[in-house]
């Protein structure tokens, strides 16, 4: 049992997070840290989104987003099913990081996070993932961190037709996927077109128990075309519609027999306006997300729902990039607003009686305004800064009166806007010398409660089993963040060792209230939103990588994170000790892998949050892939086994602790032209 | 006979006309001002006069109902008739009336008055409610009197019982009538029968509440308060609904000295009250 938080521990931690330490390293980024070009940032990951490369970090080239994305140090995945799993940022939910894709917002509409905004996209539309930790970013007000998903970028050039398309197959859930794009460059114009579909089936645990209701469909599509105006500059329009319906969710009492997104964007881009103003961005965007909640898949309901949710966004950013001698700056204005509505139709077991109704989120409307500014330079020969600061309109209003009136239950003294300002600033310093890279930042953030946590109304956790009711009049969270990174790297070792530390204030969380009855039957009680007055989250986690000749590399991970809070002894959804470790051999245009993955025993775990203790567990991987080359042609062949030895698992991320997949064994084809 | 019912009619009229200084403006509770919004139910033909009874639904109920009344004599509407009524039911072996307000005229309006009455049962069979009225035309004092049918409300909304103090009481419900998703204002009027022909308001008691959704796990809502007395045997409070569909409004009735004299508290062992009310919008 590992003592939490005593002040050694805490101690410890700081030194540890800044320490130069002599340790293996590995740069992560490409250009070998050259000091004349702009400060590679080691608080930020990238991952690469490119089926077509064989690269040791894409085990599965055709999995989903959310696979490529549980690659991420600072993200874990949480499961509530086989589909759409949420990021957490940090140990941190998706309240407290910002997702966008593209640059662009993007509200869930489902009240109990079923759809996260990375479930609307699809590793066709994507080139890589922008995982940013900390209040540092240009996306938004944020505590934990913000996710950019970008797109493919489509490009002007000679004249030319390209295309790949793909299939494969996963023997656990019978999961087949199929699709391509197509893309065709010239001189002044581009266009794209892509499409995946996924169909599965129910999963089996190691040991071969049926998950059921684990199934889901999805189509995608989406479109992009760019014409080229002049020499330095050109619009893009973009278009993605992804339509999922019949997705089980086991781990909940509630299944989506539809979720479907409108994505679409017109962006305008200048370039090289002068000596010192390098880059104009402008981008308009919206987006429409429809969720619909249905159990009829279930067969023992103590009442029948029906749950659907909407929500819309309209916005744009406009993003100016220069320079000022040897300082880089950039300047970037944004705003959105968000519509969010769901409500609850309960069926009536009494056929005298009448059905009920209600509204979960009435009818939330979010405007927010952002300017955002950040400025990097070179301090020395070595040591380049970055600082950055933002500041943000935050307004909430409730324009629907059904809603407004529901909420005035609970807080008579409602008023229907309200106004919050949020403040932001950053600063890091990365020194680069011979064959080290250190970096250190420190940030300061704020955030507004989601829509969820200030004005949710009856919002039933399963995981937990309690009615979750939305509190208006709390602060704006804050935090304090330390980072930093030392990167190493000789001859054919590198490593990087990053940690974080976040002190949260007013950290909000929801709280057992005893004189509130509950709504939805079975439930253990009524918890409303309240803050903590504070909250510390610490994570650490170490990269490294030997080459051993030139066919073998070995790469490892370890990782661990530790949160806690006042009252609150141990946050929930916090990764214990978990590492993983992969042997991949290259030849030509074929490679092979081995690797494992694994975490230590959970015990620090929340029981007031229906958490559990859980036991280690460790699982095998191989897989094999060949390219095949003909003329400007090529066929990638990749086959694997995921868990071979059909191991029964379940993590700290898995909601209401539902068992993760067995054996799977994959193969997928991609031909690209 | 006939005497006899005479002389009890002027026996109650004058017990009525006493308790008529009482009622005030503000127990009337009516939506609209304007008579056009509510709907003709009885036309008493008597006496060469035409007597018309208005309800907001076009008919009489169990329960709390807000009547308007307008004569007429020779087409044209009588003011300052000061009409006086008595609702009576006619049972097999015996007759009743039950708790009723005085006619008074309506506010910026001549020749129309309003009252309430509070119907605990509706007509069935043979057994049928009637109303007397006494009204003054040019001096003259007429009387009428016209049986009238009152249906059983879809939903309970009046509750008659004997409290534990040995008193009967009638318990109705008067607002809300149009319940929505929120804090509504809720009403409601307190009788104690004094004998077959006697009600009198309650004032000094306290209506508690518990509004709960058998239909769902027999949840309640929170920040209720109980009704307490405003004037005249009304009480006031709020009532709050969280959700459309079926609720059951458990009552207890405490009286000045907070004793319950009738209904229990709803508990994981009771699931409802021996009295209470129902809504469903």
């Amino acid at each position: 049992m590992s003592v939490c938080c005593n002040k050694t521990n805490k101690m410890f931690r700081y030194i540890l997070a800044g320490i130069l330490m002599p340790v293996l390293c590995h740069a992560q980024s490409q250009n070998n840290h050259a000091n004349d070009t702009l400060m590679v940032d080691q608080l930020e990951e990238i991952v690469i989104i490119s089926p077509q490369t064989i690269s040791d970090r894409a085990s599965k080239p055709l999995s989903s987003l959310d696979e490529y994305l549980s690659n991420a140090n600072a993200v874990d995945m949480i499961k509530r099913g086989s589909y759409a799993w949420e990021p957490f940022l940090n140990g941190m939910a998706s309240e407290r990081n910002v997702v966008t894709i593209d640059g662009m917002r993007i509200y869930g509409a489902c009240t109990d996070k079923m759809d996260p905004v990375t479930s609307y996209v699809e590793i066709t539309n994507l080139s890589k993932v922008n995982v940013q930790s900390g209040s540092s970013g240009s996306s938004g007000a944020t505590i934990g961190g913000s996710i950019d998903v970008q797109r493919k970028k489509g490009a002007f050039g000679d004249k030319n037709l390209s295309g790949m398309l793909f299939g494969g197959w996963e023997s656990n859930n019978q999961q087949k996927i199929a699709g391509g794009a197509v893309s065709y460059t010239d001189t002044r114009f581009f266009a794209n077109v892509d499409f995946t579909f996924r169909d599965a089936e129910n999963y089996k645990a190691g040991g071969g128990e049926e998950i059921m209701y684990a199934q889901f469909t999805k189509y995608n599509v989406s479109a992009m075309a760019g014409y080229k105006l002049n020499q330095n500059q050109h619009v893009e329009a973009s278009v993605i519609y992804d339509h999922a319906l019949d997705v089980g969710y086991p781990a909940l009492p509630m299944d989506v027999s539809l979720a479907k997104a409108f994505i679409g964007s017109l962006e305008y881009v200048s370039l090289h306006l002068s000596d010192n103003l390098h880059r104009w961005e402008t981008k308009l965007y919206h987006n429409d997300v429809t969720h619909v909640m249905d159990d009829t898949q279930r067969s023992d309901v103590p009442i029948r729902m029906d749950m659907p949710g909407w929500s819309t966004t309209t916005g744009f950013y406009s993003s100016l990039m220069g320079n000022i001698g040897k300082h880089e700056w950039e300047i970037k204005l944004s705003a959105h607003r968000n519509s969010s509505l769901a409500e609850m139709t309960m069926f009536s077991n009494n056929p005298d009686e009448k059905d009920m109704f209600m509204l979960t989120w009435p009818g939330v409307l979010t405007n927010y305004g952002d300017l955002f500014v950040e400025n990097q330079f070179r301090l020395g020969n070595n040591w380049t800064t970055k600082l950055s600061a933002g500041l943000a309109i935050h307004n909430n209003e409730i324009d629907n009166v059904f809603g407004f009136e529901s909420l005035r239950i609970f807080y008579p003294e409602l008023e229907k806007s309200n106004t919050r300002l949020l403040k932001r600033a950053a600063a890091s310093f990365e020194q680069a010398k011979n064959n080290w890279i250190l970096n250190l930042g420190m940030a300061y953030g704020e955030r507004a409660p989601s829509v969820s946590e200030g004005y949710g109304f009856y919002l039933f956790n399963s995981f937990d089993r309690f009615d979750y009711v939305g509190n208006p009049n709390m602060k704006n969270e804050k935090s304090i963040s330390f980072q930093s990174a030392i990167a190493y790297k000789w001859n054919n070792l590198s490593s990087k060792l990053s940690a974080t530390q976040f002190y949260i204030k007013d950290y909000i969380i929801g709280q057992p209230n005893d004189e509130l009855s509950v709504m939805t039957i079975g439930a253990e009680g009524v918890k409303v939103y309240e803050q903590l007055n504070h909250a510390n989250i610490f994570n650490i986690a170490l990269d490294f990588d030997y080459q051993f000749t030139d066919n073998f590399l070995w790469t490892n991970n370890l990782s661990y994170r530790h949160g806690t809070g006042k009252n609150v002894k141990y946050l929930p959804m916090i990764q214990p000790f978990s590492y993983r470790s992969n042997l991949t051999y290259y030849a030509k245009s074929f490679s092979a892998q081995a690797g494992i993955s694994g975490a230590h025993q959970q015990q620090r775990y929340n029981p007031y949050y229906g958490e559990q203790a859980l036991p280690g567990y460790w699982i095998a991987n191989l897989s094999a892939a060949n390219r095949f080359n003909f003329a400007h042609q090529s066929l990638v062949v990749k086959a694997g086994v995921e868990n071979i030895f059909d191991k029964y698992y379940t993590t700290f991320a898995d909601w209401n602790r539902l068992p993760r997949m067995g054996r799977n064994f994959y193969l997928s084809v991609i031909y690209d032209f | 006979m006939k005497h006899l019912k005479r002389i009890q009619s002027i026996l109650i009229l004058s017990i009525a006309v006493i308790f008529s200084a009482c009622s005030s403006d503000d127990d009337f509770n009516v939506q609209s001002d304007n008579l056009d919004d509510f709907k003709l139910v009885q036309t008493v033909n008597e006496n060469g006069h035409i007597i018309e009874l208005y309800t907001e639904n076009g008919n009489f109920l169990t329960g709390y109902n807000a009547i308007y009344l307008q004569i007429k004599s020779a087409g044209n509407l009588v003011s300052d008739a000061q009409p006086r009524w008595e609702p009576v039911m006619n049972m097999m072996d015996m007759l009743h009336s039950c708790p009723y307000s005085s006619l008074t005229p309506k506010e910026n309006s001549t020749g129309i008055y309003k009252g309430y009455i509070l119907f605990q049962m509706a007509n069935h069979g043979m057994e049928h409610w009637e109303i007397n009225i006494e009204y003054t035309v040019d001096g003259t004092i007429y009387s009428a009197n016209t049986p009238i049918e009152v249906e059983e409300s879809s939903h309970r909304n009046i509750e008659s019982f004997q409290g534990n103090d040995g008193k009967n009481y009638v318990l109705a419900l008067v607002e809300p009538t149009d319940p929505f998703v929120g804090v509504n204002k809720m009403k409601a009027a307190v009788y104690h029968m004094e004998n077959m022909m006697s009600f009198v308001p309650v004032d000094n008691y306290k209506v508690l509440i518990d509004p709960r959704m058998p239909g769902m796990g027999n949840h309640g809502s929170p920040n209720n308060t109980d009704l307490l007395p405003i004037a005249n045997g009304f009480y006031e409070g709020n009532l709050s609904l969280s959700m459309t569909g079926y609720w059951k409004v458990n009552l207890q009735l405490s009286d000045a000295s907070t004793n319950i004299v009738k209904g229990e508290e709803v508990t994981a062992d009771n699931e409802s009250s021996s009295i209470f009310f129902e809504l469903e919008f």
